[in-house]
């Protein structure tokens, strides 16, 4: 067995998996990384399953401290900082912690989440059979806080190594979506305006969604709608005409109408933007999407092919 | 019934009965889900029911909307079974003067005694119509016309877990500690999460609530 502590942790550090999959219908989102492929990679990395939990970072940063050694750890998503043994490295690598290191990972060059795994299993809290933390309630791994003991079941040592950070693994501010399901509540013109205009990412941001700012967006006539299943990736719009994008713990209905829905691939890119960055929206048919969807994964499995050590 | 399919982004389909809350829609809903449970096709991932719609996601790498759009079809189109009747769940409910802080406003706006809002309520007949919002939050329909009120203008924070709350047609007894704009009328120490591994929530969509009233020192 080998332990970590907790020494700092920022607000919004959470436990996460691959996500709570097939519990919509009772009102549970999936949770889990907010950039599912970065923390995918971080996982086979170390050859964890993908989807095994590790840490999701935030630009808050976090400390730990090796109690037992040694141990490799991975870390993959925005370019955070490392230090790490005196050394002060770049993201996206695998190091070997020895007991009495200590390990901090802060705000980098790009990027607003990192994830942390770690070569052996991570004892988790479970709900509902997954380690992803759902935000509003604290279910399931749980917020990462000062003090805080973390186990690894089965710690394994590995090469340390810089890993490559691939094109598509970077910031996207080009977002592909599919217009609706509700965009018939929208003019023609507002519609176009939709997909033609920059917006930015503000302030009021966090795991359950992510409100942009640029030109109002109001439906026409329906304000509400019988409430129904939202998505990871719905644009929901307001009566006021805000666009807000849904994130990984997201409400499961809502009676706000949706303008277009976000390929659940970009949306990984989407939250390593920061706010103030812009972004634009780019209108595809539902065939493109899984077209798009198809050509992506295969770039990813090659990849993913190559990190595994 | 024929419903309209709309592609949403490149991992669903949502199929819409109606765009105004009706109980055929959803009848027609629950049974889509019911047939799609029994008949999942490659590549299906979940459904999540709702009033009107039901939202059919899947793997991309799969299937596309095409196909799905047309398994459904084939679903809707298959004469339908019965229904397996509905499981009936009773929920206890206390409505003294502590757990029901709303019970009295909700008797003004009705015109009724306090008394006569817990009548109503008891002789409700419920259906889980959707989960929503937050976990475990079943939207239970079939609140008696004369107790229906819009929600309260603002909401009430720290309201807590167990409230039987009620705005419009809908009711719902919480599960988490959260604000609210609905009426709080009652208390219910019925878990809807369960803390079971193998039966996770009290309900399914579809099932029927009745309640039954209890005194406070029933409750644990």
């Amino acid at each position: 067995m080998t332990r970590f502590q907790v020494l700092a942790a920022g607000p919004h550090v959470t436990l996460q998996d691959g996500g709570r999959r097939g519990m919509m219908r009772f009102g549970v989102p999936a949770s889990g990384a907010l950039d599912r492929k970065a923390l995918a990679l971080a996982n086979l990395a170390l050859g964890n399953p993908p989807g095994a939990a590790g840490i999701e970072v935030s630009v808050a940063g976090l400390t730990l401290t090796c109690l037992d050694g040694p141990v490799s750890v991975s870390l993959t998503g925005g370019g955070f900082i490392v230090e790490h043994a005196g050394r002060r490295l770049g993201g996206w690598r695998v190091l070997t912690l020895r007991a009495g290191e200590d390990l901090t990972i802060r705000r980098g060059p790009w990027g607003s989440w990192c994830y942390l795994a770690f070569a052996g299993g991570l004892k988790a809290p479970l709900w509902l059979g997954s380690a992803a933390t759902h935000g509003p309630t604290g279910f399931g791994g749980g917020q990462i806080g000062a003090g805080q003991v973390l186990e690894l079941a089965n710690p394994r040592q590995m090469a340390e190594r810089a890993l490559t950070c691939p094109v598509w693994a970077r910031p996207r501010s080009v977002l592909h979506a599919v217009a609706g399901p509700q965009d018939r509540y929208f003019a023609t013109e507002t519609l176009k305006t939709f997909f033609d205009s920059p917006f930015h990412v503000t302030d009021a941001w966090d795991r359950m969604g992510l409100r942009l700012r640029g030109p109002l967006v109001a439906p026409e006539g329906a304000l509400s709608i019988p409430s129904q299943a939202i998505l990871r990736g719905s644009v929901q719009v307001a009566g006021d005409g805000v666009a807000t994008v849904l994130l990984s713990d997201h409400q499961t209905t809502g009676g706000y109408p949706k303008i277009a829905t976000l390929l659940a691939d970009d949306i990984d890119g989407l939250v390593q933007l920061r706010p103030r960055d812009a972004l634009r929206f780019t209108a595809v048919t539902p065939e493109e999407a899984i077209a798009l969807a198809r050509q992506r994964a295969a770039a990813f499995a090659a990849f993913a092919a190559r990190i595994v050590p | 019934m024929q419903p309209v399919f709309h592609p949403v982004a490149d991992h669903a389909v949502l199929v819409e009965f109606a765009d105004q809350i009706d109980p055929a829609a959803h009848a027609a809903v629950l049974r889509l889900d019911q047939a799609l449970a029994a008949q999942p096709f490659a590549g299906f991932a979940e459904a999540i029911p709702a009033f009107v719609t039901l939202l059919v996601d899947f793997d991309p790498a799969e299937t596309d909307h095409a196909r799905v759009i047309h398994h459904l079809r084939g679903l809707l189109e298959v004469p339908v079974s019965a229904r397996p009747a509905p499981v009936l769940h009773e929920v206890p409910v206390c409505y003294e003067p502590d757990f029901a802080p709303d019970l009295p406003d909700v008797a003004r706006a009705c015109g009724l005694t306090p008394e006569a809002v817990i009548a109503a309520h008891l002789a409700g007949r419920y259906e889980v119509a959707m989960y929503g919002f937050a976990p475990g939050y079943a939207y239970l329909s079939g609140v008696p016309e004369a107790i229906r009120l819009d929600r309260k203008p603002s909401p009430k924070r720290g309201v807590a877990a167990g409230s039987v709350i009620i705005a419009g047609p809908q009711c719902l007894v919480t599960t988490l500690t959260m604000p609210t704009g609905w009426w709080i009328i009652g208390h219910s120490p019925l878990k809807i999460l369960t803390g079971e591994t193998d039966h996770p929530f009290r309900f399914k969509v579809g099932d029927h609530i009745a309640f039954r009233r209890i005194r406070a020192e029933a409750l644990p």
